[in-house]
């Protein structure tokens, strides 16, 4: 058996390795299997790439042990709430490198090293060039996206959705500009000009990535990044189609093609069609007020809370974002504790799409030790709301907004929501009076039955917690 | 033939893709999402076949650079997936 064949028979392993790896990470007790699976798979694909011949062998075990001690350290290191972002930022980077070798392909193609091959004066089909030209706007467009997302995530940039007038038209200018450009290249790569036709394009998908993303606000996130991590699939497969590789066609295009599969499953989550999340600029709108809430949000101090509590059968937690970010996960799981040893049933409410990303909260959560079987999920919860003493609603905001069910005029109406606002009493955690993630007023704040308990989520619910062990 | 070979590749794994993910439970969106994101750094080979001893100088650099951040991609996805699914072990089974 030739070299070759040895090489392209493991990159089939690698690539069956790939797909069982996928198959299983969509179900619960085989998704860490899964996970290792496709790890093997990315191992073998990586060792059997080293065997072919001319590699330049120090710089690239150089730039493989650099790059695995960076992703080792920052994957080791993140917090549980800064997965989302962490999550981004690598996808970044997967696109970021499709750029980088469709441009070193061509450049290769163009500038060869060898004598010999410049006499020849290299030749470089349209096809080829089209594909190149293809990995570079998706993976520029995953990269400057990706980037924008992670700085959204991490509060770098404003969470609020961006947009200005005629971004549209800009938008639809970048975009006809790389497609003519990327035309034209194609079609003559070797000409004079071609090289600076590239570099255009390259410029041009990376301004395309940021001003695509801009419009969508933060809340949105998961299902964005969800759909660069489809592109950054694709430009891998173009970059696979540059370089005849089998193993890149196939596992990006897998990658592509699942990854669009489930972005599609989160919007439905949220009950909102993908163009919807990509176009309508959501969080952006001045919202019509509806005119029904009193604007009155009730404070309640800790101590009456806790009398409250104490009396309670029946209590919800809703966790959101602002558990996420005040840590109070550990907090919270010993407030349910408590309730539980007072006799009282506790459950915590997962809304789909809580937090930055899906399953957000049941990671920290199960982070917390809370048990698998209290986590239950929004349509289980919302036909026995009325029933529910207390419900606490923890830095969650959007997706316990009744405008969603009630208020035409809002931008989140017809998502989902869990009724928090049904419950014979609602506590809201909360540092400040502000709006949710997506700049959304929240009529829930101001509705009868509700409580404003402001301040650190984390030392609200410790306070809590001392009280009931001092009782 | 070999370009009609990987477009034939390409239709079949697309289809294989479509169909791979049916329902997933949306706490499991995230892991899923963050692993496959993790396979997207694949380019990693394609990256190391442009470090190669007939490339001229920006080619090379190119390359080292695609090498170091598919890398990255590659070895933190598969891990903070990890991290995310050890999380979701049943506690006191």
């Amino acid at each position: 058996m030739s070299a070759e064949t040895i090489v392209n028979l493991s990159y089939i392993v690698a690539a069956i390795l790939f797909v069982f790896g996928i198959k299983m990470l969509g179900k619960a007790d085989t998704a860490k299997r899964g996970n290792l699976l496709s790890s093997l798979g990315m191992l073998l694909a990586v060792v059997v790439t080293l065997l072919n011949k001319g590699l330049d062998f120090p710089l690239v075990i150089g730039a493989l042990a650099l790059g695995a001690g960076i992703g080792f350290v920052a994957a080791k290191r993140v917090q549980m709430t800064g997965m989302p972002e962490l999550v981004a930022l690598f996808n970044g980077f997967g696109g970021l490198a499709s750029l980088l070798v469709g441009w070193a392909e061509y450049h290769r193609a163009i500038h060869p090293a060898s004598i010999i091959e410049q006499a020849l004066r290299a030749e470089v089909p349209s096809f080829t060039a089209a594909v190149t030209v293809l990995a570079i706007v998706i993976g520029g467009i995953t990269f400057t996206g990706s980037m924008y997302a992670w700085g959204k995530l991490s509060g770098k940039l404003g969470g609020r959705a961006l947009s200005f007038a005629g971004q549209k038209t800009l938008n639809a200018l970048l975009a006809l500009g790389i497609v003519a450009s990327g035309v034209v290249f194609s079609i003559s790569p070797t000409a004079e000009l071609a090289y600076c036709l590239l570099l255009t394009v390259i410029v041009l998908s990376l301004l395309l990535g940021i001003f695509a993303v801009m419009p969508i606000g933060g809340g949105d996130m998961p299902v964005v990044i969800s759909l660069l991590n489809s592109c950054s699939g694709l430009a891998a497969c173009a970059a696979g189609f540059v370089i005849n590789n089998n193993v890149l066609v196939v596992a990006g295009c897998l990658v592509g093609a699942s990854g669009l599969i489930l972005t599609v499953i989160m919007c439905k989550a949220m009950n909102r069609t993908l163009k919807n999340v990509l176009f309508s600029g959501f969080g952006a709108t001045t919202q019509v007020s509806s005119g029904e809430s009193s604007g009155e949000l009730k404070p309640i101090s800790p101590e009456d809370a806790y009398y409250i509590l104490e009396a309670a059968k029946n209590v919800i937690i809703i966790p959101g974002y602002g558990m996420a970010v005040a840590q109070a996960q550990h907090a919270v799981k010993e407030l349910g504790e408590l309730l539980e040893a007072n006799d009282c049933e506790v459950r915590y409410a997962i809304h789909p799409v809580a937090g930055r990303m899906p399953g957000h909260m049941n990671v920290l959560l199960a982070e917390a030790d809370v048990p698998y079987e209290q986590l239950v999920e929004m349509d289980d919860v919302n036909p026995t709301i009325e029933m529910v003493d207390v419900a606490i609603v923890i830095g969650a905001n959007d997706v316990v907004n009744p405008a969603a069910a009630n208020d035409e005029s809002s931008p989140i109406y017809g998502m989902p929501i869990i009724e928090a606002h049904k419950a014979k009493t609602t506590f809201c955690l909360k540092r400040g009076k502000g709006a949710g993630f997506s700049g959304l007023e929240n009529q829930l704040f101001t509705a009868p039955n509700t409580r404003m308990l402001y301040g650190d989520a984390k030392a609200t619910v410790t306070n809590l917690v001392a009280q009931f062990k001092e009782s | 033939m070999e370009l009609i070979l990987l477009l034939f590749i390409f239709v079949l794994a697309a289809f294989l893709g479509f169909e791979l993910i049916a329902k997933v439970p949306s706490q499991l969106h995230t892991p899923l999402m963050s692993g496959s994101n993790a396979i997207s750094g694949i380019t990693v080979v394609g990256a190391i076949l442009a470090v190669h001893n007939d490339s001229s100088g920006l080619s090379v650099w190119l390359g080292f650079a695609a090498i170091v951040l598919a890398t990255i991609n590659v070895v933190g996805g598969y891990m903070v997936t990890d991290r995310m699914l050890g999380m979701f072990k049943k506690k006191g089974k």
